[in-house]
């Protein structure tokens, strides 16, 4: 992949290795513990359909490199959208204004990290013509529209991206990487007398397009959003209060990233600011849990072969039998913990810091066949599908907001219910899990992580699992 | 985002704020530039904007710099139209060549789009005044250009200042997440086939900070912030640190609340969601789509008759102001409620066409939506509300649009007797967005004036409080 991504963005500059270290060493002249360059080079297409006709196309080139100059936990950062050497010498000499006196010194640029490709570095841009992303988007409409005649409308849209990076540190890392990204959305609305209600599904990977032009697999999606829609328009008032909860398998696995993941980002628990701050090694789950953050699965939306600092993605188990094992780590919150990275330095793009953030997040299978999980339930709801959520790490309080969820009653399900939000608290959501299903599962690549205002590709999964309460956002 | 235009000469950061005229100058070449290559190309229309900004961040956490950053930012964004198929591209490369390639691309992607009845530029005939005819751009004609010399050390001295001044404003004060000062300059062109060029130009300067406080139940989190358009009108570095602290420890020994239905009063902050919420669903994008519980909702009322929602795009210092929007049409000032009637869908031409409707200028979003504040102090509507609560803080998406139905993750304070009795958290508040329209109750006297939609205090009906 280094190959790859060096022909990207460092050959038409004419900029050789020689030249990174050059400007590295211009960079850390001494007085900075750190310093790295970010080469990144990205191409997205988008195509979408409203209304029976493909209406709307657009491409976009993104390139540029981002110049970060380290000094303890502060950082000195600049950027330029042309790379040539010049440019990167401007960016490495702003960069550098948070120099002061003291440093560890630079190593020479190693011979570039070539880890196992989770991927396959093809074009998914240029994968297929127009004329056949435009022509899939007309077949998913009609099929869509076929399914049922109270669909009124639908959105069909079909997103490429097609990612080089490079990454120069002073630590002497050189590595690159070439990340394909797809994802197809679909979205419809069923009327059903004066109500109205919405269905959405969608998938996508860092795998070639073919694959999503399958007909199982846009199928899937389109039958999916359609059930949704129908499923919605007969739902009921959601009930209001302290209930059990079961949770499906796959994507309601937004609960880990929410209630646990962000709570064991490194960059928190250097400043002391998370919920789960000093806790290593304490009981956070009941012994059925056992969560992880896994960058190593082929071809997923949340995979990284190499993380932006250039660290292979990493399996790294943040709880192991209930207890918190592993934290998330970037290389300078990694540093001032003394700890190892962990392939989680990540950033949306060059004109932006890395952070420890999440890869795919999921907890793994327990004993119970998911049907015993929900007949063991007396009075509580059953929430298959959500939309996202969000979570205050300081005092650990998360949501995450249901779109199809039933009402449970004497361990069978009732009628469906209008979305709600749930709330917990992630410190202690996890030691109230008290059934784990053996149908483990992730999502189908649709997931958005924001932090500070950076959004990055992220997948989350889990097994069904029972919860003893969980607060319930409804009005009835 | 993209990055820094460096390899054009004449366009460096420093020019950018002594010079914005020549930088307009740059931009408006560059759009005509652009748009004569589109229709040499075989577009029957086209339309562009350019951006091109620079700003400063600067960040302090527990009196040592967290992050200094210098943004230099410029970026086109391109739309043809070939008989009515559309493609769009953007770059943030301005060289010639990267030009020629993003009008080739969007030409090409034009040929695969399929021909939009309700596609194209706005009307001809609703543009506003260009550039030329105005003698002023934006930033001229509403006051909002104050740039200011200041280097990262003044500002790391501000960041340090806010955050010491929170960090000793009370012993529960353990911890902090920092402070931050930014800086933004930016200038932009749009330019259309129509002939219209409009320009606008403005600074903004912002602060910060982000404090943690303990006691025996746990750590709790805020913040305060300020916005301006001038560096001098930023409230003191004191004020801004110190609230952080006031609002971080009046969380502490937070609880939950009963489950139950009892009123809610929602601060300026979460009243502007409301009011966006509002905004959302009578936006003509998803009334097309049929995706709002406002359709056909035109001239209802769907408030009580006191509330009154206005836009006004020319206000000077306003945050968004501007004559033209987003597609050249000329903006005026116009009611969205009146009399708690719907008056207008918030509309640009595209949504319009396909309503039936003329485009209300609101390509862009709406500009300076202010909801009309009442009589009433803050503390008099909590006396009034009696036993409820207080909203301070919603999480997570719980939103419909397509039905109104809403359900967040909330805190704030529990009220009883007319007075705050304690604060509380990890609850969730349940309702309609129909109902909670019509049976709004009040509207404070504390009309928050810093953001883009402003709203004052609002006492709602009952709403159901998922809490014990």
């Amino acid at each position: 992949m280094y190959e790859l991504a060096h022909k990207t963005l460092l050959e038409p500059a004419g900029i050789g290795e020689s030249d990174l270290d050059r400007i590295l060493a211009r960079l850390v002249d001494g007085r900075i513990d750190f310093g790295d360059l970010y080469f990144q080079d990205r191409h997205s297409e988008s195509w979408s359909l409203e209304d029976g006709i493909v209406k709307s196309g657009s491409f976009s080139i993104d390139q540029g490199v981002g110049v970060r100059a380290v000094v303890g936990t502060g950082t000195g950062f600049a950027y330029a959208d042309a790379i040539n050497v010049p440019a990167l010498v401007q960016a490495a000499d702003s960069a550098r204004a948070i120099a002061r006196s003291g440093s560890t010194g630079r190593r020479a640029l190693a011979d570039p990290a070539n880890p196992k490709a989770l991927y396959a570095p093809d074009n998914p841009i240029e994968a297929a013509g127009s004329s056949d992303k435009v022509d899939l988007l007309k077949t998913i409409d009609a099929y869509v529209r076929s399914r049922d005649p109270r669909v009124t409308q639908v959105n069909v849209s079909l997103q490429c991206q097609h990612e080089s990076i490079l990454v120069a540190a002073s630590d002497g890392t050189l590595a690159g990487d070439v990340r394909p990204l797809v994802r197809l959305d679909v979205r419809v609305i069923a009327e059903q007398g004066d109500r109205r209600e919405s269905g959405n599904a969608g998938g996508g990977g860092r795998y070639a397009l073919a694959e999503l032009m399958r007909p199982e697999s846009w199928q899937h999606f389109a039958d999916e959003a359609v059930r949704q829609a129908l499923v919605n328009l007969e739902s009921e008032e959601a009930p209001a209060g302290f209930l059990t909860v079961v949770l499906g398998p796959g994507w309601p696995g937004v609960l880990l990233h929410e209630a646990i993941g962000h709570g064991l980002e490194g960059d928190f628990h250097r400043k002391g600011v998370s919920a789960f701050a000093g806790r290593m090694g304490e009981r956070v789950a009941t012994e059925h849990c056992s969560v992880v953050d896994d960058g190593t699965l082929p071809d997923r939306r949340g995979s990284l072969t190499i993380d932006d600092e250039g660290t292979p993605g990493g399996y790294n188990t943040l709880i192991d039998r209930g207890r918190l094992t592993g934290l998330m780590q970037d290389k300078l919150n990694a540093r001032a913990m003394g700890m190892k990275p962990t392939g989680n330095g990540r950033r949306e793009s060059f004109a932006h810091l890395p952070m420890p953030r999440m890869t795919n997040t999921y907890m793994l299978p327990g004993p119970h066949a998911p049907d015993d999980i929900i007949a063991s339930v007396d009075d509580g709801i059953y929430a298959v599908n959500f939309n996202g959520g969000q979570v205050d790490i300081t005092n650990g309080k998360f949501v995450f907001v249901a779109s199809e969820a039933y009402r449970i009653r004497n361990g069978k399900l009732g009628a469906p219910l209008k979305g709600a939000t749930l709330i917990g608290n992630g410190p202690d959501v996890l030691t109230r899990v008290s059934m784990v299903g053996n149908d483990l599962a992730l999502d189908e690549g649709v997931g958005v992580c924001g932090k500070d205002g950076q959004g990055v590709p992220v997948g989350v999964g889990q097994p069904t699992l029972r919860i003893d309460g969980l607060t319930v956002g409804g009005t009835a | 985002m993209s990055g820094a235009a460096l390899q054009r000469a004449g366009a460096g950061g420093d020019e950018l704020v002594s010079d914005p005229r020549r930088e307009i100058e740059n931009l408006a070449d560059i759009a005509a530039d652009v748009l004569a290559r589109a229709r040499a190309g075989g577009a029957d229309q086209a339309e562009v904007s350019l951006s091109s900004s620079l700003g400063q961040h600067v960040s302090v956490r527990l009196g040592e710099i967290d992050t200094l950053e210098n943004a230099r930012d410029r970026g086109l964004s391109l739309t043809v139209y070939r008989g009515r198929a559309s493609g769009s591209t953007s770059t943030a490369d301005l060289s010639p060549e990267a030009l020629e390639r993003a009008v080739d691309q969007a030409l090409a992607i034009a040929r695969h789009t399929q021909p939009d009845p309700a596609g194209g530029l706005a009307d001809a005939d609703r543009m506003a005044e260009t550039l030329r005819e105005a003698g002023a751009d934006d930033g001229e004609r509403f006051e909002l250009w104050h740039p200011a010399e200041l280097d990262m050390d003044a500002l790391v001295d501000r960041a340090r200042a806010i955050e010491e001044a929170g960090r000793a404003a009370d012993s529960r004060i353990d911890n902090s997440e920092g402070a931050s000062v930014d800086t933004d300059a930016h200038v932009s062109v749009y330019a259309n086939s129509h002939g219209f060029v409009g320009a606008r130009r403005a600074t903004n300067y912002g602060q910060s900070c982000v404090l943690v406080a303990r006691d025996e139940h746990g750590m709790q989190r805020d913040w305060d912030w300020d916005d301006r358009r001038s560096f001098d009108a930023l409230a003191a570095p004191e004020e801004t640190g110190c609230r952080a602290a006031e609002r971080t420890v009046r969380r502490l020994g937070a609880r939950r609340a009963p489950t139950g239905r009892v009123p809610v009063l929602f601060d300026p902050d979460m009243a502007k969601g409301l009011v966006r919420h509002l905004v959302g669903a009578a936006s003509g994008g998803n009334l097309y789509r049929r995706s709002s519980f406002l359709l056909d909702c035109a001239g209802e009322r769907i408030f009580p008759e006191w509330v009154e929602i206005v836009e006004d795009p020319h206000r000077v210092l306003g945050l968004r102001s501007a004559s033209f929007d987003a597609e050249g049409v000329a903006t005026r000032r116009r009611p969205l409620i009146s009399g708690g009637v719907l008056e207008r869908y918030v509309m640009a031409s595209y949504s319009a066409r396909k309503l039936g409707l003329e485009s209300t200028a609101n390509a862009g979003g709406v500009r300076n939506l202010v909801f009309a504040p009442g009589p009433d102090s803050f503390d008099a509507l909590v006396r009034r509300m009696g036993r409820g609560l207080i909203v301070t803080e919603v999480m997570g998406q719980g939103v419909n649009l397509v039905t109104g139905d809403y359900s967040r993750g909330a805190s704030g304070f529990w009220v009883e007797d007319g007075a705050i009795a304690y604060p509380v958290e990890e609850i969730t508040i349940a309702g309609n967005l129909r109902a909670m329209f019509r049976d709004l109750q009040a509207a404070g006297n504390d009309l928050e004036t810093r953001r883009n939609v402003q709203a004052p205090s609002l006492l709602l009906g009952e709403m159901t409080v998922g809490g014990e």
